[in-house]
């Protein structure tokens, strides 16, 4: 029964994905992406990965979409029409599925537990956690503890890209020599449109609450640091489409958002080195509190929330800097 | 194998991008799908259940970093495709590449 849904979801996944490449205008291939992330995200879920649908849920068909629609915004809408079937590129694409399709057939059966992949960490994992770090969701604790160094590496890279855009676009306020008065004020997205405004701002609170919940509740279920930065986004990008960008910047002024993104990394290294003060290694959190399992989850949940901050803000920046471009 | 033509065939940069990100999301789904076992379930620890078999929970992890980076660099992909236009009036690379070499 699973397999087939599986299979369907497959079937559906390339029909989107040839989709969206043969789409002209190029508002279609972004709607289609966005389904296409959604069927990946169910299909993560079958899988029984559900941090990872989770995530895919909110960062891919949520923000993704909605960063594509801005860049969207201004670009022209279509595709030139390329006349000719690029027969080099067929033909080499084609050799490439086939000499991956054929490296498939080494592989392991589908969900075998004695496939190597299975064998030598993730049992160890398995049964460590609840003697070392006491959390439910294993995906957590190897995000956060077992591997809490790659995670570092992770906030430093949406960090860069946030710094990136912002070199490239600029934030009216913060850089680019915009100033925020500059950027269209009110309501005029959605002004004439009643009843998303109204479902709008009744919603919003709902979801900061729910974004606020999956990162507390990371260690407990699926959610922690990025699913819950990527909410917190999606709600705040929610209140500038619906009242205006100029209130949304007012809201959250550029300068804080741009220290917003630091301190995130920030509080994540501060954890670590503050590790080192204690006398343990960088990012060993057992230091932090007498009880090692204790300090465990204290250092996990400090930087998750490091996590979550800096996923928020250069979301929320990145945003920004699309949005007030075109005015 | 789509996104990879998409990443190399259409001269749209925009599309590129998407190509990209399709290419990204076909990985993700080759390492998740490693990572099932069967009569497996979610890597949450259930209290109690002692003779619970999980599903792995390594690649899970590496996916999930790779998700959020994937996003990142599509993030920063899309500024640098609105500079190019800004610049350069077209979004089409054989008609920047024209542009380039007329100069």
């Amino acid at each position: 029964m699973t397999v087939l849904f599986g299979m369907f979801l497959l079937t559906l996944l390339v029909i989107s994905a040839i989709g969206i490449v043969r789409a002209r205008n190029l508002f279609v291939a972004v709607m289609l992406t966005g389904i296409f992330s959604l069927l990946m995200a169910a299909n993560f879920f079958i899988l029984d990965a559900a941090d990872v649908a989770l995530t895919e849920a909110a960062v891919g068909a949520g923000v993704s979409t909605v960063l594509l629609l801005g860049a969207l915004a201004l670009i022209p809408p279509n595709e030139n029409r390329s006349k000719r079937v690029r027969w080099l590129v067929v033909s080499v694409v084609t050799l490439t599925a086939i000499t991956l399709g054929y490296a498939t057939f080494e592989n392991p059966r589908l969900g075998d537990p004695e496939a190597p992949v299975h064998q030598h960490v993730a049992p160890w994992y398995l049964e460590q956690t609840p003697v070392l770090i006491d959390i439910p969701n294993v995906v957590t604790a190897v995000l956060g503890s077992y591997r809490g160094y790659d995670t570092l590496g992770e906030v430093l890279v949406v960090l860069t890209a946030g710094i990136g855009v912002l070199f490239l676009l600029g934030l009216p306020g913060a850089y680019g020599g915009r100033k925020t008065e500059d950027v269209a004020r009110g309501r005029t997205y959605l002004s004439h449109h009643l009843v998303p405004q109204v479902v709008g701002q009744l919603l919003i609170p709902f979801i900061i609450l729910f974004a606020l919940y999956v990162q507390f509740h990371g260690e407990y279920g699926p959610g922690g640091g990025f699913q819950a930065g990527a909410i917190f986004a999606a709600a705040l990008i929610l209140f500038a489409l619906i009242q205006g960008e100029r209130e949304a910047l007012t809201l959250i002024p550029p300068r804080v958002l741009v220290v917003l993104m630091a301190t995130g990394a920030l509080l994540y290294g501060s954890v670590g080195v503050l590790t080192m003060l204690l006398g343990a290694n960088f990012l060993e959190y057992g230091v932090l509190s007498s009880d090692p399992v204790k300090g465990q989850q204290w250092g996990i949940i400090l930087i998750e929330l490091g996590v979550g901050i800096s996923v928020a803000s250069v979301l929320l920046a990145i945003y920004h800097a699309f949005a007030a471009r075109g005015r | 194998m789509i996104g990879l033509y998409a990443v190399i065939a259409k001269p749209n940069l925009m599309k590129k991008l998407l190509g990209l990100s399709i290419f990204q999301a076909a990985v993700f789904l080759l390492y998740i799908t490693l990572d099932k076992v069967e009569g497996g379930t979610a890597p949450i620890i259930q209290p109690g259940a002692v003779d619970q078999l999980y599903s792995n929970p390594l690649p899970q992890v590496l996916i999930l970093t790779a998700i959020v980076v994937g996003i990142s660099t599509i993030a920063l992909g899309l500024a640098v495709v609105v500079r190019i236009f800004e610049a350069y009036g077209t979004i089409e690379d054989d008609e920047i590449q024209r542009a380039d070499s007329q100069e």
